[in-house]
């Protein structure tokens, strides 16, 4: 039954034309775009050039895009045309359309990955990766804990005519104060300690130390710690406040 | 034993009391309908015997068991039509349906189902290109995808054009063949007297009646008599009408008049409903 509406999921999102552009090719695109800017500054922080350095913070945006932004807002259009609530009318069991939903993310975002590391190969010359276990295993979490916040997400969104201006509102600021677009200059300290508050800086983090220094995942389990600890958050929320059917009256 | 029972429900929203009491069974293979002008409780009362609502009190059992406590075993045997339809747009007729059925152990074959609700022409559209009554024939679809042994139909004609109505009701009289319960909501009252077997009127959330529609129509209000008179109309109410009719044109044989315009007008289930409901239809 979980392959049945995975099948069905794949062939939804892709058949989305708005949505899969939105969240799977836009960030290729940007990729591209900041990439042929960038690509040839060095950061000599990090010893990387600027186009290795960009490479790990579109992974994160990515995952901000096709997890968080990209499921809150199906979520909002299904729940408020009424599919979730067709849905819970038949026995399909809850755990295997939020399996299906999850592992169809799961998909779009690996393709993501290959696409970008692929296209960072070919354009720029960035080597590929050696870590391939950790690099899943930051997809799976990525994944699951933007997932998870992009639902808890839905629970303050009211109308499916809302879902993309809240969405953006709040993903948006996040990929560009998590850095993944990276600017050369240094935030002002008020928009550092909002950096600092947010999933995605760690999880552009745990990517450059994987993508970029080829580290291990379990090498450091501070920036892991933090996206978790933000995945659980969202999901006590879902928990706690997910609707199946839109707002009465 | 009956497919529904339901004893002493009542649900409020805020405060506000939107199912009152209301208590009715329906046997297996009945076609029952709920008719009531909007906001009568037709629609809380159905989502509370679908399982989708939390009811304040009273008791409820649809097949068997309690809506709110039931689980997917349960769904397999129960078909529903929401009063709005819901789909995934970009899915074809086909694969909408096929999707359905893979959520059931026993299902019925897609194409069959396609094919009973009339949109075989359509399979491989998809469903954003189907016009609304085409639509609302595959939520049917979707309703009775998993063989149903009772079937939930929310307002399943509001919307539709006279000739797609009259599709809909064969459609509906075909599934009552098929022995299937079906509980009905409309705010149609010759659609109630038209499919249903037996039509509980609600108001406000009670039931000021319940009956068969021939019930329902021979109750009360009298039967009219109308015939003019040196032009002017004469409206006799009785309720002895063959009595009232052979006084009224034995007289008349008896002075070789004409009684112009006869009528004799049986209260229509309109003129029933318009009395039960205080004519507060919206």
């Amino acid at each position: 039954m979980l392959v049945h509406q995975l099948r069905a999921e794949q062939r939804l999102y892709w058949r989305s034309h708005e949505l899969a552009f939105f969240t799977f090719i836009f960030p290729l695109l940007i990729y591209i775009l900041l990439g042929s800017v960038y690509g040839d500054d060095p950061i000599e922080s990090e010893g990387v050039t600027g186009s290795e350095y960009l490479l790990a913070g579109i992974l994160g945006y990515g995952v901000a895009a096709t997890a968080f932004a990209g499921l809150a807002i199906i979520v909002v259009l299904r729940r408020e045309s009424g599919v979730l609530k067709r849905l819970r009318g038949t026995p399909l069991p809850g755990w295997a359309y939020v399996g299906a939903v999850l592992a169809s993310t799961i998909i779009v975002f690996t393709i993501e990955v290959v696409a970008l590391l692929v296209l960072a190969n070919v354009m720029f010359d960035v080597p590929y990766p050696d870590r391939w276990l950790s690099l899943a295993l930051a997809v799976l979490l990525g994944v699951v804990a933007f997932a998870a916040l992009g639902v808890a997400l839905t629970t303050v969104i009211r109308s499916a005519e809302g879902a993309s201006a809240v969405v953006n509102a709040v993903y948006l600021p996040m990929a560009f104060l998590a850095g993944s677009f990276w600017t050369p200059q240094a935030y002002p300290p008020v928009l550092e300690a909002i950096a600092n508050l947010l999933p995605l800086t760690y999880y552009i983090q745990l990517m450059q130390d994987i993508v970029l220094h080829n580290e291990q995942i379990w090498a450091d389990w501070t920036n892991v710690g933090v996206v978790a600890a933000w995945g659980i958050f969202g999901l006590v929320v879902t928990v706690l406040r997910f609707r199946w059917e839109p707002r009465e009256g | 034993m009956p497919a529904v029972t339901v004893s002493g429900l009542r649900k409020a929203y805020n405060g506000l009391e939107a199912v009152r009491g209301v208590s009715f069974d329906i046997a297996q293979g009945e076609v029952f309908g709920l008719l009531g002008p909007n906001g009568a409780g037709k629609t809380t009362t159905v989502e509370i015997l679908e399982g989708y609502r939390h009811r304040d009190a009273g008791t409820v059992s649809v097949l068997g068991a309690d809506p709110e406590q039931a689980g997917e075993t349960w769904r397999e045997r129960i078909g529903i039509v929401l009063q709005s339809s819901a789909m995934y747009v970009n899915l074809t007729v086909r694969e909408h349906v096929a999707l359905f059925a893979g959520y059931y152990v026993a299902p019925r074959d897609p194409d069959d189902v396609i094919d009973l609700v009339g949109l075989a022409e359509k399979r491989h559209d998809r469903v954003k290109t189907l016009s609304g009554g085409q639509q609302r024939r595959l939520d049917l679809a979707l309703g009775l995808i998993g063989d149903p042994d009772i079937l939930f139909l929310d307002e399943p004609t509001t919307g539709f054009d006279p000739a797609a109505r009259r599709a809909a009701w064969d459609m509906i009289r075909s599934l009552r063949e098929l022995g299937k319960t079906i509980l009905l909501t409309t705010h149609y009252l010759d659609e109630a007297e038209q499919l249903a077997d037996r039509v509980a009127v609600l108001r406000k959330g009670e039931i000021v009646a319940l009956g068969t529609p021939r019930e329902l129509t021979s109750r009360a209000v009298g039967t009219e008599i109308r015939y003019r008179r040196d032009g002017r109309e004469v409206v006799v109410e009785t309720n002895e009408p063959t009595k009232t009719l052979h006084e009224l044109t034995g007289e008349a044989l008896a002075r070789g008049v004409e009684l112009e315009d006869l009528h004799v007008l049986k209260p229509s289930l309109e003129d029933i409903y318009l009395e039960l409901t205080g004519g507060d239809e919206e």
